[in-house]
């Protein structure tokens, strides 16, 4: 007699269950933990030494192959732009993948400028978001996306911390997202810093490898007392950007974030999204034996159901 | 000899020594330095060398410890406070055009005993130097005050005859 009680097979279904559960949970742990590539690129941005000559627009610009801009880049009235009742200040878009922005602040007494653009995160919110997979995180440290498989929904734009991903509202048949992708395919992949970072004149764009970047960012704030606030923005910021920042008034002055945690967006949802696969392939099973168990004990099963149940249980105790 | 002839001795020596170095470091100084690194948007520059020169108190203010009289900042001045001239002075003999090519990151980083992991191209530490003593002294600190756009600049920023059409300079 082959017999398996119906309380063996309980217990294995549910030791089978906390495995699944267990193996989900230690896989998603092992995606949240990802520190980025060990040699990708990045920006450090050293808002003390931009100008706001907006070079890095124009040469974006052209890099890109945008279309022309509504003022010229040398127009500084762009400045005063705002948006939504005066709170938003110009944001990247379709037309240009960065954007300057002035900020007169409290602490300090000159106006300070910032470079906007996509961080590149290293657990990108917009590449987690993506049901098609349309971006990626290349081993150099771009964060790229592929506009002929993007469907346009958008949904990485609502993901994104920063609100980058621009959209081509402009197209009427195929929209799809636009956004900084840290000159890669023209550049980056060739060993040659981006557009923006090349013709700045004053390299407030320092381009170098993420891990070099974080060291002479830590050692400017270090040698230069007073300078900077201590603090560089994008090192451990929702699990760390390829783009990072040094500022010399407080970061929530000048139109960051200033907490928006350590941990990667990704690290949100892993715990729900590593129960959806237990769900669909593990619950239909378990609770339909439950329910012929549970309405077999209810007296409704057969009679002969009644005879096997009954060798069973005389098998397994023998 | 008493012990203030000695001290007056000294000092003259010392004079006399300062002088005759400054005179010669005058001689090889150049007058006129054409700046040019952004030749293809911008005219080069023909900075006036001597007229700087007159204008400001040491060669250290550009020039660290290279030449003249050496540096005064508390930082350079650890190592930097007995430094001997160097040979070469030109700002572009330490800072570089390709300073973020792959072949310059590569070769920064396998020199591992480098100090100066952070030491700005030459388009930065000329921009750096002017900017900052110009913002300070009121000099010219417009790009165009110093170098004329080119046909090249003017496209490039869709300035002036590229600017986009219909576009009223408003808000």
């Amino acid at each position: 007699m082959s017999g398996i009680s119906r309380r063996r097979f309980l217990a294995a279904s549910v030791a089978g269950c906390a495995a699944t559960t267990l193996a989900g949970s230690k896989k998603a742990m092992a995606a949240g933990s990802f520190s980025g590539y060990p040699d990708g690129m990045g920006v450090l941005v050293d808002l003390t030494r931009c100008i706001g000559c907006r070079s890095c627009e124009a040469a974006c610009n052209k890099e890109q192959n945008l279309p022309d801009p509504d003022k010229p880049f040398d127009d500084m009235s762009v400045f005063d732009e705002t948006f939504h009742g005066g709170k938003q200040k110009r944001r990247p878009d379709e037309k240009a993948y960065t954007v300057v922005n002035r900020y007169n602040t409290e602490s300090g007494s000159k106006p300070v400028y910032r470079k906007v653009q996509c961080n590149h995160c290293s657990e990108p919110a917009c590449l987690s978001s993506c049901f098609v997979n349309a971006y990626t995180k290349t081993p150099e440290g771009a964060v790229v996306y592929n506009s002929k498989v993007c469907v346009g929904c958008r949904n990485c734009m609502i993901a994104c911390p920063f609100n980058i991903p621009g959209y081509s509202y402009s197209s009427a048949f195929d929209p799809v997202i636009k956004k900084c992708i840290f000159c890669h395919e023209t550049r980056l992949k060739k060993g040659l810093p981006p557009a923006c970072v090349e013709i700045c004149p004053q390299e407030a764009l320092t381009f170098g490898k993420r891990k070099d970047l974080i060291k002479i960012g830590h050692q400017r704030i270090q040698t230069h007392p007073g300078r900077y606030v201590d603090h560089l923005y994008g090192e451990k910021e929702l699990g760390g950007t390829s783009w990072m920042y040094l500022s010399s008034v407080p970061f929530d002055e000048v139109g960051f974030d200033p907490n928006p945690g350590n941990e990667p967006i990704i690290n949100n949802v892993k715990d729900f999204l590593s129960t959806v696969p237990m769900v669909l392939a593990i619950w239909p099973a378990m609770f339909t034996g439950f329910h012929l168990l549970a309405k077999h004990k209810d007296g409704h099963g057969g009679h002969e159901h009644d005879v096997e149940e009954h060798h069973d249980e005389e098998g397994g105790a023998q | 000899m008493s012990a203030k002839q000695i001290v007056t001795t000294l000092m003259t020596v010392f004079t006399l020594v300062i002088a005759v170095s400054l005179a010669q470091a005058f001689d090889s100084m150049p007058g006129q330095v054409t700046i040019d690194v952004m030749a293809e948007y911008f005219d080069g520059v023909e900075f006036d060398h001597e007229m700087h020169t007159e204008l400001g108190e040491d060669c250290s203010a550009c020039h660290h410890h290279a030449t003249g009289t050496g540096t005064t900042d508390e930082r350079c001045v650890r190592c930097h406070a007995d430094s001997d001239e160097v040979a070469e002075v030109g700002c572009s003999d330490c800072h570089y055009v390709d300073t973020f090519s792959a072949e310059h990151i590569n070769r920064e980083a396998a020199d591992v005993y480098q100090f100066h992991i952070d030491t700005p191209g030459l388009k930065a530490a000329y921009h750096w130097s002017c900017l900052g003593c110009h913002e300070q002294m009121d000099g010219p600190t417009g790009c165009q005050d110093c170098h004329s756009r080119t046909p090249e600049g003017d496209a490039f920023y869709h300035a002036d005859a590229h600017a986009s059409s219909g576009d009223g300079g408003g808000h």
